[in-house]
């Protein structure tokens, strides 16, 4: 029986790990630490984990601060209100300054679920995505997301990395080749009629997506694009050039998220047809997350008919 | 008042370098770089423990601009304690260069940190602070604020966390000159009682003549002698201060000089420096 672990989950133990033996990692969360799970570091190291409270602007700058001072500060809230809220100050209090800070934007996407549109992001990959020199990761699973902290705490700049609310199974460890590495895509399953991208549990979602087609004759290839900044355009041109079409599928919307990256750079280095299965430009609603993501199709039946679509309108 | 005269001399010459920084780039936030002078002379000429031949030194005091656009009194300032030519200043503004409109960490030495977005100085100067309290440096944090960036809520985020973690190593000093761009402060966003608010978020609130070296002197003394909170120094300041036609004006909050009104400005900064000289 495969792990099944909520990405927030493997982070906040990953993150305490390695708070125990980082003097300059530093955590900082905004009231929500029981659910962005940080209280693992709060527990593990106390004396370098701080409640800033219910002020999402002041925690960024102060990391930025800290940041100018030679620590290591991951930022913890919604991501609805780090990439949202607190945008600003992750542009001119961050960014700019090119400071080493990493803002953490947990329960991403709509599979929040009962909470509703108020704090379901689907926008927070196109609101990072945008800053220059940003960061921006997605991983899919425990085991992705265990190498992505360990990953970010050794890279010296800003980024951005969502985390999901659902437990999920974890399933990159059962790939012998896989290896984590911030900005490369890795190639989950191979195949020559449709390239499937995908980052977060739609990884998971496509993977199913792939055994599918297969038994309707259509070679899917599968790339885990973790990394949504910087992209990984080697593989995407040279997957496009393989099977000449591409499905990208996200918890997001459809504008400025991975999918738009994909379009973007395919448009420009090798045009295929570019199908963006995602959140059609709405918000969200209450519901049991799996309904929810079921009401706004992001389910493997339609990323299969979107696979085929995009097959279809090959030349 | 001879035991001022350094701290007299510096605040005059940058006076000038500011103005000529203003008038030359032919735009410029020049009225609250006027009126915060003599808290950067103060500050940089002999309050605070830094090194222009070693401006990264890990153990250094930090200044954070909070009123980020106040570039035309910091940045001479800097130039006069050694940290780069003041023939940069030339180069004010101008995209042929790196001295921004508002402060810039990775291209001006001396400059602690990016601001200009009014509000988020503050809160990276409590980051400032918190490190240095983690890592046990003696270093201390100053940051600048405008009266009219107190309308920022982020301000009084920042003032709760620093209350909260009992930052005495920060001191922040308010320039309180009464003055926004659209006009006074009591009419665009009253955010008086200053003194009332402070007190009420936990901090130690000492006010001084932001244009008296000595009550200056005082205001910082008293401040790293606070124990337990944070210190605010209310800086009672004249916007434009030093140049007549510009003093109490809102309207020089912005805007640079054309020839005429520079030449007069230089005249009359040039007068005062030279009587401090005398």
């Amino acid at each position: 029986m495969a792990e099944k672990m909520a990405t927030r989950e493997a982070y906040g133990r990953a993150i305490a790990e390695l708070g125990k033996t980082d003097p300059d990692i530093v955590v900082l969360d905004a009231d929500l630490s029981k659910t962005t799970m940080t209280k693992f570091f709060s527990d593990a190291v106390p004396e370098r984990f701080f409640n800033m409270g219910i002020a999402e602007c002041n925690m960024t700058s102060v990391a930025a601060g800290m940041a100018a001072c030679g620590k290591k500060p991951f930022v913890n809230t919604f991501a609805m209100f780090a990439a949202g809220r607190a945008w600003e100050q992750v542009r001119n209090s961050i960014c700019y300054p090119e400071l080493n800070v990493k803002v953490i934007g947990s329960h991403g996407g709509l599979s929040v679920g009962e909470d509703g549109a108020t704090h379901q992001c689907a926008e927070d990959f196109s609101l990072m995505r945008v800053l220059p020199g940003m960061t921006v990761l997605c991983p899919c699973d425990a085991n992705e997301m265990r190498e992505a902290v360990k990953a970010l705490v050794a890279y010296d700049g800003p980024a951005y990395m969502r985390l999901g609310r659902l437990p999920v199974e974890t399933v990159t460890d059962t790939f012998p080749h896989y290896k984590f590495e911030i900005g490369k895509g890795v190639v989950l399953r191979d195949g020559t009629d449709v390239t499937i991208v995908a980052c977060g549990m739609h990884v998971q979602m496509t993977l199913q997506a792939a055994k599918i087609l297969a038994e309707q004759g259509v070679s899917a290839q599968v790339i885990d694009m973790h990394t949504i900044k910087p992209l990984d355009e080697a593989l995407l041109v040279e997957a496009a050039k393989k099977t000449g079409a591409v499905v990208v599928t996200e918890e997001h919307n459809v504008i400025g998220g991975l999918g738009a990256a994909v379009a973007e750079c395919l448009s420009t280095q090798y045009p295929v047809p570019v199908i963006r299965h995602g959140v059609q430009d709405e918000f969200g609603r209450s519901g049991k997350a799996m309904a929810v993501l079921e009401a706004y199709g992001l389910t493997v039946d339609v990323l299969v008919e979107r696979a085929l679509r995009a097959v279809a309108a090959k030349k | 008042m001879q035991h001022n005269k350094p701290l007299a001399v510096l605040a005059a010459k940058g006076r000038l370098l500011a103005m000529e920084a203003v008038y030359t780039a032919a735009s410029g936030h020049i009225g609250g770089s006027l009126s915060a002078m003599d808290i950067l002379a103060t500050l940089y000429g002999e309050v605070m423990r830094v090194d222009p031949q070693n401006p990264a030194d890990p153990n250094r005091d930090r200044f954070v601009l909070s009123k980020g656009h106040c570039t035309p009194a910091l940045y001479p300032i800097l130039a006069l304690r050694g940290f780069f030519p003041t023939a940069d200043l030339n180069l004010f503004r101008s995209v042929e260069g790196h001295m921004s409109g508002h402060a810039e960490m990775r291209h001006v030495k001396g400059v602690d940190m990016s601001t200009g977005s009014l509000g988020q100085g503050i809160s990276a100067a409590v980051g400032m602070a918190m490190a240095g309290k983690l890592d046990g440096k003696d270093y201390r944090v100053y940051a600048l604020l405008g009266d009219g960036e107190l309308g920022e809520g982020q301000v009084w985020e920042a003032s709760m966390a620093a209350s909260k973690y009992k930052l005495d190593n920060l001191t922040a000093i308010v320039d309180v000159n009464g003055l926004q761009i659209d006009g006074p402060t009591a009419e665009v966003m009253p955010v008086e009682p200053i003194d009332a608010k402070f007190a009420a978020f936990g901090w130690h609130v000492i006010k001084a003549d932001g244009h008296d070296f000595d009550s200056l002197r005082a205001a910082f003394k008293e401040a790293s002698e606070t124990k337990g909170s944070p210190a605010v120094i209310l800086a009672k300041t004249v916007k434009g201060k030093g140049v007549s036609y510009m003093e109490d004006v809102a309207d020089w909050h912005g805007k640079a000089p054309g020839d005429e009104a520079y030449e007069t400005a230089r005249a009359e900064l040039e007068a005062a420096l030279a009587r401090l000289e005398a």
